[in-house]
């Protein structure tokens, strides 16, 4: 039993990794998403060494346990390069 | 903003008629988490349908087999705020997460499942992946 969401995206409601072109790493659980936006709740940031970490390292400890969020609610623009995978999948 | 008592009952029930005791204040957490000889398994409950849904069935399953915990506890995130809160103490270097699953043996977290590896998935992966934390983590000092 649980609670159901209609007229959202397929990925409501999952965690997910929107990698953009420049580089940039966001981590939140994924509210609603088309062609023009994904608005992430919940929501880390990560830029490539940052925190003397790196993206790949980052993702590995995000996999592990999940992230500390930085932002209740982010609207990103959903540009070209944009990639958008569910953080539980990225092992597999 | 806690839901209505009405809603949430019955996905508390799902546990507790399994056994799990409800920890509803800081006292509660405390005087479960102060035993540290054996093994537990807390679940953070929550509402919401993307992963809890999955999540509950899941540890129905996990616990039916062979190898299980010594004792089940459970906290409902969003409803009992203090509770949560207090458990997130007990392991303050993981980001809060719910639902979520966190398995001690004597005391020290041993396995921890976030909410993103449960949502979206079969009831039964949920289950596989736990069952075999427990036989993993667990069977050797029941051995």
């Amino acid at each position: 039993m649980g609670t159901f969401h209609q007229g959202k995206s397929e990925l409501h409601g999952i965690t997910v990794v929107v990698e953009t072109e420049d580089g940039d790493v966001y981590v939140g659980r994924c509210d609603d998403m088309d062609e023009q936006r994904i608005i992430l709740l919940d929501a880390d940031m990560h830029r490539d060494g940052e925190d003397g970490c790196t993206t790949r390292q980052y993702l590995s400890r995000a996999e592990q346990v999940g992230v500390w969020k930085k932002f209740d609610r982010l609207a990103l623009p959903r540009l070209p390069g944009t990639k958008v995978r569910r953080l539980g999948e990225l092992g597999a | 903003m806690p839901y209505p008592e009405l809603m949430i009952k019955p996905m508390r029930e799902e546990l507790t008629s399994l056994g799990f005791l409800e920890l509803r204040t800081r006292e509660d957490v405390d005087v479960f988490m102060a035993q540290k000889e054996g093994s537990a398994l807390l679940v953070i409950n929550s509402v919401c349908g993307c992963a809890a849904g999955q999540a509950r069935p899941g540890v129905r399953m996990a616990l039916s087999g062979e190898v299980r915990p010594d004792r089940l506890a459970t906290v409902f995130a969003g409803q009992e705020v203090e509770a949560a809160k207090a458990v997130r103490g007990y392991f303050a270097d993981v980001p809060p997460s719910s639902p979520s699953f966190a398995l001690f043996n004597n005391g020290e977290l041993v396995y921890f499942v976030p909410r993103h590896r449960i949502e979206g998935r079969a009831a039964e992966d949920v289950a596989q992946d736990l069952a075999g934390a427990f036989r993993r983590e667990l069977a050797p000092a029941a051995s």
